[in-house]
């Protein structure tokens, strides 16, 4: 019943090791500007400083590492659940190349001060174009091998990839929005935003959190339904609750972004309705967790062993954990304690590392062995190595945040009984220093994780051929 | 009837949608289309091909 035709692996391929090498690159430089709020000589050039390194560290990890692993993931699961092979080649090969060249010019020019200021659209206009040119190919890739698929229906995952493709497309095109100015030459772009005040802060977080709601979070839940039934050897717990949640995912995380803003010139009822809207996205958010995790059900067994189930089920937990935390987080009375802390850095930190980087080092495991031939990866027992270390490094992570967090907005909301402030700002530096060392240390474990990661993954590549599975027949579709 | 108004009804519209959907996904009649859509990742390999072609330089040029 199969055909001689083969699924386009190459791109998969490409995509999956590029994503293993940008996770070392971009969580090194989170290394680095860890260690340098802790040893502040370490800002030795203006090239090297905490401000151009940290937008860096941001862009390469989500961007970069997440990016090419939503790359990877999604042209496997189309291709696999719609038994039909990647359309347009040469644009997929495009999307690949084109995606390589956006981060190596992002990880030039930020160092160099290149930017438009905008948290996490950094990256100047020239870059900004080439970027939507890449996606636009990516969607045309996408969608067209759903619109090829020899199967009737849709698998669920992909409707979350195609969410995720189609929302950051808007997201980018909005946001980037901006008017170049040429007073300094071609060679040194600058431009500024088309929007003024509290608009362009309202559209920057209403990007910024959609950024999170859709490329960190639909594309990894795409994710999370093709891989955890596939490594768990099951359907998903309830295909109902999946559709369910997408259409919740979708309705809901659009009017979250104002939480960003509490208690800024947004008005008040902004605030409120961005407030609202962020309580009511725990529901969704733990209807797909609990979805995942119930998809062991009744194999329970196999996470006893299985390293890269464990990977994608702590995954899962993280997920649960952070999107409990963010709805609390975003209640006024919280954010007043916990916004401008370490606490949020935290909060993206049990979602960036527990959620994102987990499911994404999970299904890349999965990958791996596959597009090249092999029957698994070249060492289970690095695999359970990673996922110890990795895990401790969240805890540890986290956890220091958390502390650190808190005592810094209580350091900063402490007024003696004339009113004065009990602290100065740097009392409360001083104070978060032994925290900032052991998320250093928490940092290095989960980068530690990678490099042990790309080891055994090089051991798997050598000697393996690459190989393309071939397409299934759509007779496969009952 | 200004802009506003039909802001709020868009909001009413939508949510109304949302039921709709709940109600749609949970009906019987989706039931059998749901159970084969969740095996689709399923169904579709043995985990490990070891017979699969091996790409040799000329066919991945031909494919990309």
């Amino acid at each position: 019943m199969q055909s001689q035709a083969t699924y386009n692996y190459k791109v998969v391929r490409q995509f999956a090791v590029m994503t293993v090498i940008w996770g070392i690159v971009g969580m090194l430089v989170g290394v680095i500007i860890a260690a340098q709020l802790v040893w502040p000589e370490l800002n030795v050039h203006e090239f090297l400083s905490y401000g151009r390194l940290r937008p860096l560290h941001t862009n390469a990890v989500i961007f970069a590492f997440g990016g090419c692993a939503l790359f990877a993931t999604s042209y496997y699961a189309v291709q696999r659940t719609s038994h039909a092979v990647l359309f347009a080649p040469g644009l997929a090969a495009f999307t690949f190349w084109g995606w390589q060249l956006v981060i190596v010019l992002a990880a030039l020019s930020l160092p160099l001060g290149f930017t438009s200021g905008k948290e996490y659209a950094e990256l100047e206009w020239p870059i900004d174009i080439l970027i939507t040119l890449v996606w636009v190919s990516y969607a045309v890739v996408f969608f067209g091998t759903i619109v090829k698929r020899t199967v009737s229906h849709i698998y669920v995952a992909n409707w979350f990839f195609g969410g995720f493709i189609l929302t950051v497309a808007v997201l980018h095109l909005v946001n980037s929005a901006a008017v170049p100015v040429f007073a300094a030459g071609i060679l040194t772009p600058k431009s500024y935003s088309a929007y003024a005040g509290v608009q362009d802060a309202m559209i920057q977080w209403w990007y910024g959190h959609n950024a999170v709601g859709f490329f960190l979070t639909a594309g990894f839940l795409g994710m999370m339904y093709y891989f955890v039934p596939k490594q768990a050897g099951r359907p998903v717990y309830s295909y109902r609750l999946s559709v369910v949640h997408f259409w919740a995912l979708i309705f809901t995380y659009m009017w979250a972004g104002p939480h960003h803003l509490h208690y800024t010139a947004l008005p008040d009822w902004t605030q409120s309705v961005g407030m609202i809207f962020s309580l009511i996205l725990l529901a969704p958010s733990w209807g797909g967790m609990i979805n995942g995790i119930m998809t062991l059900s009744g194999a329970w067994h196999k996470l006893r062993d299985d390293p890269i189930l464990k990977f994608m089920i702590t995954s899962l937990s993280f997920y649960g954990m952070s999107t409990f935390e963010g709805p609390m987080m975003s209640i006024k009375t919280v954010n007043a304690l916990s916004h401008y802390t370490d606490w949020t850095v935290g909060h993206v930190h049990s979602g960036a590392l527990g959620w994102v980087a987990m499911i994404s080092i999970g299904s890349i495991y999965y990958l791996l062995p596959r597009l090249f031939g092999k029957p698994e990866m070249h060492s289970k027992k690095l695999i359970e190595v990673h996922f110890w270390v990795a895990t401790i490094g969240v805890v540890l992570y986290i956890a220091s945040m958390w502390i650190a967090g808190v005592m810094q907005g209580l350091m900063w909301r402490a007024t003696n009984v004339d009113g004065t402030l009990t602290y100065s700002f740097v009392e409360s530096v001083k104070a978060t220093y032994p925290f900032w060392t052991i998320r250093l240390l928490g940092g290095l474990l989960f980068l530690s994780g990678m490099i042990i990661m790309a080891w055994n993954m090089f051991l798997t590549m050598a000697g393996g051929k690459a190989v393309n599975a071939p397409v299934l027949a759509p007779a496969a579709a009952h | 009837m200004d802009i506003n108004d039909l802001r709020s009804l868009f909001t009413v519209l939508a949510f109304i949608a949302f039921i709709g959907i709940v109600w749609w996904a949970y009906s019987d009649r989706r039931k059998k289309t749901y159970d084969e859509a969740a095996m689709l990742p399923l169904d579709d390999d043995s985990p490990f091909v070891p017979s699969a072609p091996q790409v040799t330089k000329n066919q991945e040029r031909k494919s990309s």
